[in-house]
């Protein structure tokens, strides 16, 4: 890690687990519970969401010190819708599919608390560097757990990953169901649940 | 009238931003604590978007849309989510001062959460919902048809979610005297009561009106 300073490395890493935006600092929720039905608009949204953080982070953090504060939050704002509009014109352009899929939680990334938590805590405060590589760090932890909540939904709920088939055809002939409850919003609550129980308590035996 | 009735009940139980789409979690979660101030936010939520959707109805069917008036041939709808963001901050700093003005006590309870209702994804949810349901066709019943439409969709939806926001602050106020496992206090424990909650109002997904 010699290219990367000590407090740089801090700030790409931490967000990974010990720090995770979404099971410790609870941001984000909105978005993490509804499109992770399936395993593809999870990490499409991931990304997306990576990116956005990154490079609102980055141009905020440039453009920081001219910033008056009482407007900062429009700023902010305007400067996160930019971007989203961005990726979802991309989205529509290149992944039209997923991005229907998607459909009005492309547009809810600029009210994920996240980004505007990572702005107002991080980016406001540190130079342009360690803010992109906060915002990748923040975007990649919370796409992370996208990923677990994903897979667990769609392997327990449809028996398929990326929409191919997993599990064979002979434990469905000896009696095995798909877990119709598990393609419900309900379920992705309560397995976020689960995730935060389990992420706490081996933090615990960490320490 | 049927299609105002209709689009506001079906609001409240069957697209509850909150149990069908999670919408406004992040506040949802944090001000839940107690009854009184979820109280003040629900109320406060449901009248910024109150004016907020009609007010973005009229922006996106005059100025946006290739048919607008405002306009006529020329296609701005890729230009909608930074009008529409900038008509929620607008308001919610309006509401804010109003509030400072005529009310200040509520003002107190709400503190810092006032200001953040412009970044509550219900508020932005419920406008990009109205988006799209503008171009659902005339039959469907969840097409939002015109400035009134729009209205009773706003009611419901801030009710439906008022409504949420209560149910969890009752139970969370009655859960701080159960004995809960150490790591699932809190987060975690809130998490599984808002997942059997949105079970439960599944049931009324099968309401046709």
């Amino acid at each position: 890690m010699s290219i990367l300073s000590k407090s740089a490395h801090e700030a790409l890493v931490k967000p990974l687990n010990l720090d995770n935006p979404v099971v410790v600092q609870i941001l984000g929720i909105c978005s993490a519970l509804a499109v992770t039905s399936q395993l593809e608009p999870a990490i499409v949204m991931g990304l997306s969401v990576t990116v956005i953080t990154a490079f609102s982070n980055l141009i905020i953090s440039l453009i920081r010190k001219s910033i008056p504060n009482r407007i900062r939050i429009i700023v902010q704002l305007v400067v996160v819708a930019s971007l989203v509009t961005i990726v979802s014109q991309v989205l529509k352009a290149f992944a039209y599919d997923v991005s229907v899929q998607l459909s009005v939680y492309v547009g809810l990334i600029i009210t994920n608390c996240i980004l505007m938590g990572r702005l107002e805590a991080f980016a406001m405060m540190n130079g342009p560097w360690e803010s992109f590589l906060d915002g990748i760090g923040n975007g990649v932890g919370y796409a992370i757990i996208l990923v677990i909540v994903g897979f667990v939904r769609e392997l327990l709920g449809s028996g398929s990953l990326f929409g191919f088939q997993v599990i064979p055809d002979a434990c469905y002939n000896i009696g095995y169901m798909n877990n119709g409850m598990m393609t419900m919003p309900a379920m992705s609550l309560i397995i976020v649940g689960c995730v935060i129980w389990a992420h706490r308590s081996m933090n615990k035996e960490a320490k | 009238m049927e299609h105002l009735i209709s689009l506001f009940v079906r609001s409240i139980f069957v697209d509850n931003m909150i149990f069908a789409f999670f919408l406004g979690m992040c506040s949802y979660l944090a001000v839940s604590k107690n009854v009184k101030t979820a109280l003040g936010l629900g109320v406060a939520v449901t009248f910024v978007l109150l004016i907020t959707v009609p007010v973005d109805y009229l922006l996106q069917t005059e100025v946006l849309e290739t048919a607008g008036s405002l306009n006529p041939g020329v296609d701005l709808t890729f230009l909608s989510f930074i009008l529409f963001i900038a008509v929620i901050a607008g308001i919610v700093q309006l509401v804010e001062m109003i509030v400072e003005r005529f009310s200040p006590s509520l003002y107190a309870a709400l503190g810092i959460f006032l200001p953040l209702i412009a970044v509550n994804c219900a508020i932005m949810g419920a406008s990009l919902f109205m988006q799209q349901r503008i171009t659902m066709p005339d039959t469907n019943s969840q097409a939002i048809l015109n400035v009134w439409d729009s209205i009773a969709y706003a009611l419901g939806s801030g009710i439906g979610w008022l409504l949420a926001i209560t149910c969890l602050a009752a139970i969370r106020e009655k859960m701080a005297y159960t004995d809960v496992p150490k790591p699932l206090q809190g987060l975690g424990i809130t998490f599984i009561t808002v997942g059997l909650m949105a079970m439960a109002f599944m049931c009324f997904s099968g309401l046709n009106l």
